[in-house]
């Protein structure tokens, strides 16, 4: 299997000399193609500071990181925005959808900035949301359009560059509990019918039961991993519990 | 400690007050130029004599300058709100650490001070400075020679300017002082949030409010290009009709636009253009307002700068026309003009040697109602017509060879008439009309006993007494041996002084005009080339001035309006743009969308205006026709150069501080 993320060494420094917080202390992991992979950390912990790393929104200051055979740490100015928008697609918690456009031109936008052909781009976005079941809102404004429409809206912008690996943000966070399932079957079907490579991080146990692997940070250090393997959701789900439970009281609470 | 910390608010959002800056800073600079030129030594050369014309101007331009420092007051008000406004956070946090609203209120008067004192020293530099290319314009405007350069500083003007600006400073002070007090903490703390609505337009109705803006704009267009029917209530109505007409424009421009840019796919999609479409279209709703506004204002800066510059090239353009020699002397007694001249003890020898002396003849046997009678002619009956008609005015005429020998002095066509034919000489537009229409159809004149046809079908251009506008209605020429020498009138003599410099030239202009106000009970009339400049030079000098000055301060209003709007929209662009970077756009495809977004709301009001002003002009030409003939090209090409200085100068910064903005995490 291809190694599509590769994390090794990675530390991350905030501050100065006087004062010096370690967001990202020495963390290593890789992800597999076609695996959907969770993160999981109390706030606080550096999962958001590990996200923005590779996402090559934030730097790190030691440390590697490769995506698909390239030291992303390495990269700059434009050569970074050409990496997010052809190796990456993104989901944020707020959807980010940009409110001036029509879902339909939201998606469209991130081939546009590839330079797609127009004409393809119109054949693709069709596509797409049809297997994410919005065709229907595709000429809507984000504005009237209900949560799980706009985040499966902002996964649809996410994969239909068909990036190496698609990274996302506490999605459901600000989803009802019927949309959220909703959005995880989508990301479900990603993964499994599309190939999609997922990496997601979120502080909830029942959002992260739907991955196939769970990485969960402590301190900015890799503490505890759990694989999937041939249990079912609900199996899984308890373990997960049991090792928030080991991690202490601050995860507790989002229960 | 305060004032500390005006000034390190000032230096930290220096870039912030660029704006700011340039418009406090443009403002006071041409304050100071307008407000200096009487102390000009350009001024000097648009005449020696007449220094009540240049009062008169100087007067003129203390009155606009009133009223431009209103504007700028408005103006600078508004600007400055715009900054207190996107501080409001910033007061807030002082507030919740304990600070009250009159220390903050001293900060803020601290930086108004600041800023006034600096932009004051920047402007009156910039101002004394630009004073001096002015002076250059203004000797090139009016095709006078400066003897030697000199540097002038007005000490009036300098304390004037600062008069002025430091109460519109004090009425600043006061305001700030006031819109704080009016806030609360929440307020001021919860600025930085506001819930966003975006209304979207139905875009059907789009397309419809917009043919229609279309057609009704059209036909305005339609209605000043005719202007012959347009009463002055009409006038109101087309300026009310252009109004609302722009209004829906911009209104349902974007609207418009979105739905055929949708229609082609290729280029919607392409790049960012659908993004840049929408940004534009989703501001229009707040925008809308303040472009039609902006549109209408820029509209009137061409118009006031192209026309007002335009009058005064065609009025320069016709007065050296209208002077070919340096001086006429009429004698309406009856006698010989050099005669006359000689017996008041007149050097004749100051003049050159080929001066022309002519005489005008009349009787009553010929006129206004004898050569405007339309009997057993097929003429129209004009407005004007009927006015004359029943004149007894007596006509003037002139011998055959008198007018050739004069024709060819001034550099004029020369006439040519048979013994029963007669020539008309006119350069006044409106009798001019009157006239041909009778020649053409074939309006005979009788004179002792006899009949005289007419020798052309059309007024010959030319006139005989120099005048600073087109004024001779009619001259008629007969042979020689035609014309009765019991009709003598008054006689007249055109000459050049015997000299080789324009200095020379003034000295004998002096000389000569010793003679003028003594003899006029004599009947001794002269006008000198110098004179009729200096008179006509200087009021259209006034108006030109006055143009430029509104002209300018109307264009930095705009210019500065429209860069504030944009500014503060800018924060809810920092969102959008910092979206498309985290989607990994390329920073040359989002400074190009930024830039084209600026651009469109900088250059659509610019250009609905510059399609206004063009018909506006061809009705400035049309009203203003017995003015003469308006020449826009070079006029148009001098308000194009400072209107691109200064509005893409406002444009620049715009661009670059948004920049600044929505790279800013």
């Amino acid at each position: 299997m291809h190694t599509v993320l590769e994390v090794a060494n990675v530390e991350k420094y905030y501050g100065n000399k006087g004062s010096l917080t370690k967001a990202l202390d020495k963390i290593s992991f890789e992800v597999q193609e076609g695996e959907f992979v969770g993160i999981m950390g109390a706030s606080g912990s550096g999962k958001t500071t590990l996200l923005n790393c590779i996402s090559t929104i934030d730097r790190v200051t030691s440390g590697k990181i490769i995506v698909n055979d390239m030291d992303i740490t390495r990269l700059r100015g434009n050569h970074l925005n050409r990496f997010r928008r052809e190796e990456l697609g993104f989901i944020f918690q707020e959807f980010n959808l940009l409110d001036t456009l029509t879902a339909y031109e939201n998606i469209a936008l991130a081939l546009s900035i590839q330079r797609v052909k127009p004409e393809k781009i119109a054949e693709k976005v069709e596509k797409t949301a049809k297997e994410l079941d919005i065709s229907s809102v595709l000429h809507k404004y984000p504005y009237e359009m209900s949560g799980g429409q706009k985040q499966r809206v902002a996964c649809a912008r996410a994969i239909i560059t068909q990036p190496q690996l698609v990274l996302a943000d506490e999605p459901t966070g600000a989803l009802d509990s019927k949309s959220a399932r909703m959005l995880l079957e989508s990301f479900q079907y990603m993964n499994q019918k599309l190939g999609a490579t997922l990496l997601m991080v979120t502080h909830d146990a029942f959002t992260a039961s739907y991955a196939d692997r769970i990485l969960f940070i402590k301190d900015g250090k890799l503490f505890n991993e759990l694989h999937r393997g041939e249990d079912s959701r609900k199996e899984f789900f308890g373990r997960i519990i049991e090792v928030v439970t080991l991690l202490g009281g601050e995860l507790n609470d989002v229960l | 400690m305060f004032f500390r910390l005006s000034l390190k608010n000032m230096k930290k959002s220096f870039k912030d007050y660029a704006i700011y800056f340039l418009t406090l800073i443009l403002g006071v600079a041409i304050f100071y130029i307008f407000n200096s030129l009487d102390s000009q030594q350009a001024m000097s050369v648009m005449g020696n004599s007449t220094y009540e014309i240049i009062d008169f101007m100087i007067q003129m331009l203390g009155g606009v300058s009133v009223f431009v420092s209103f504007i700028l007051g408005f103006l600078i008000v508004y600007a400055n709100n715009f900054l207190i406004k996107r501080r409001n956070k910033e007061f807030g946090i002082y507030m919740t650490l304990g600070m009250g609203k009159m220390q903050i209120s001293r900060i803020l008067l601290g930086e108004t001070f600041l800023i006034g004192l600096l932009s004051l020293a920047v402007g009156l530099l910039i101002g004394i400075f630009g004073a001096q290319f002015m002076s250059l314009l203004v000797v090139r405007m009016f095709n006078g020679v400066m003897d030697g350069y000199q540097f002038v500083f007005s000490g009036d003007a300098f304390w004037k300017t600062i008069l002025y600006f430091g109460i519109m400073f004090l009425i600043v002070a006061v305001f700030n002082v006031i819109s704080l007090s009016r806030y609360t903490l929440s307020e001021l703390l919860a600025a930085g949030r506001k819930n966003e609505k975006i209304g979207m337009k139905n875009p059907i109705r789009c397309v419809v409010v917009f043919l229609l803006a279309v057609a009704d704009l059209a036909y305005q267009y339609y209605q000043v290009s005719h202007p012959e029917e347009i009463t002055t209530s009409g006038i109101l109505v087309i300026i009310l009709a252009g109004c609302v007409g722009t209004f829906l424009f911009f209104w349902s421009l974007s609207g418009f636009l979105l739905q055929i840019f949708q229609k082609s796919r290729k280029y919607y999609l392409r790049d960012l253009n659908a993004f840049i479409l929408r940004q534009i279209h989703s501001k229009v709703n707040t925008m809308v307002f303040s472009m039609t506004l902006i549109c209408l204002m820029l509209f009137l800066t061409i118009c006031v700068l192209g026309g007002g510059l335009g009058i005064n090239f065609s009025f320069q353009k016709m007065l050296r026309e209208l002077t070919p020699v340096d001086v006429n002397f009429t004698d309406i007694s009856g006698a010989e003009a050099s005669t006359k001249l000689k017996e008041k003890g007149f050097d004749m020898s100051l003049l050159e040697d080929g001066y022309v002396e002519v005489s005008f003849y009349n009787t009553p046997e010929l006129t206004l109602k004898d050569t405007l009678d339309r009997t057993g002619l097929d003429v129209d009956i004009s407005g004007l017509a009927v006015n004359l008609e029943g004149n007894e005015i007596q006509e003037t005429i002139m011998k055959e060879s008198e007018y050739n020998r004069l024709a060819a002095l001034y550099g004029m066509e020369p006439v040519e008439v048979e013994e029963d034919t007669y020539a008309i000489v006119s350069d006044y537009e409106v009798t001019e009309e009157l006239r041909n229409q009778l020649l053409k159809a074939g309006k005979t004149i009788s004179l002792n006993g006899k009949t005289y046809e007419p020798a052309y079908e059309n007024c010959v251009y030319g006139f005989v007494e120099m005048m600073a506008n087109h004024g001779n209605t009619g001259i008629f020429i007969l042979a020689d041996d035609q014309v009765r020498e019991e009709w003598r009138g008054s006689s007249f003599l055109a000459g050049d002084y015997r000299a080789d410099t324009q200095k020379e030239k003034e000295q004998i202009d002096q000389e000569v005009m010793k003679y003028d106000v003594t003899n006029m009970s004599d009947g001794l009339l002269i006008n000198t080339k110098i004179d009729i400049i200096a008179v006509s030079g200087g009021l259209s000098a006034s108006v030109t001035f006055v143009s430029i000055y509104l002209g300018i301060i109307f264009l930095i209003c705009s210019a500065a309006i429209l860069a504030l709007k944009e500014l503060s929209e800018s924060s809810d662009n920092k969102e959008r743009y910092a979206m498309l970077r985290k989607l990994g756009t390329d920073e040359k495809m989002i400074n190009q969308a930024l830039f084209r977004q600026i651009g469109i709301f900088f250059f659509i009001p610019l250009l609905l205006a510059a399609v206004h002003s063009v018909f506006g002009m061809i009705f400035i030409k049309i009203a203003l026709q017995s003015l003469g003939r308006i020449d826009y090209f070079s006029s148009v090409l001098a308000a194009a150069v400072i209107f691109i200085l200064i509005y893409g100068a406002y444009f620049l910064l715009t661009y670059f501080g948004s920049k600044r903005i929505i790279r800013n995490p």
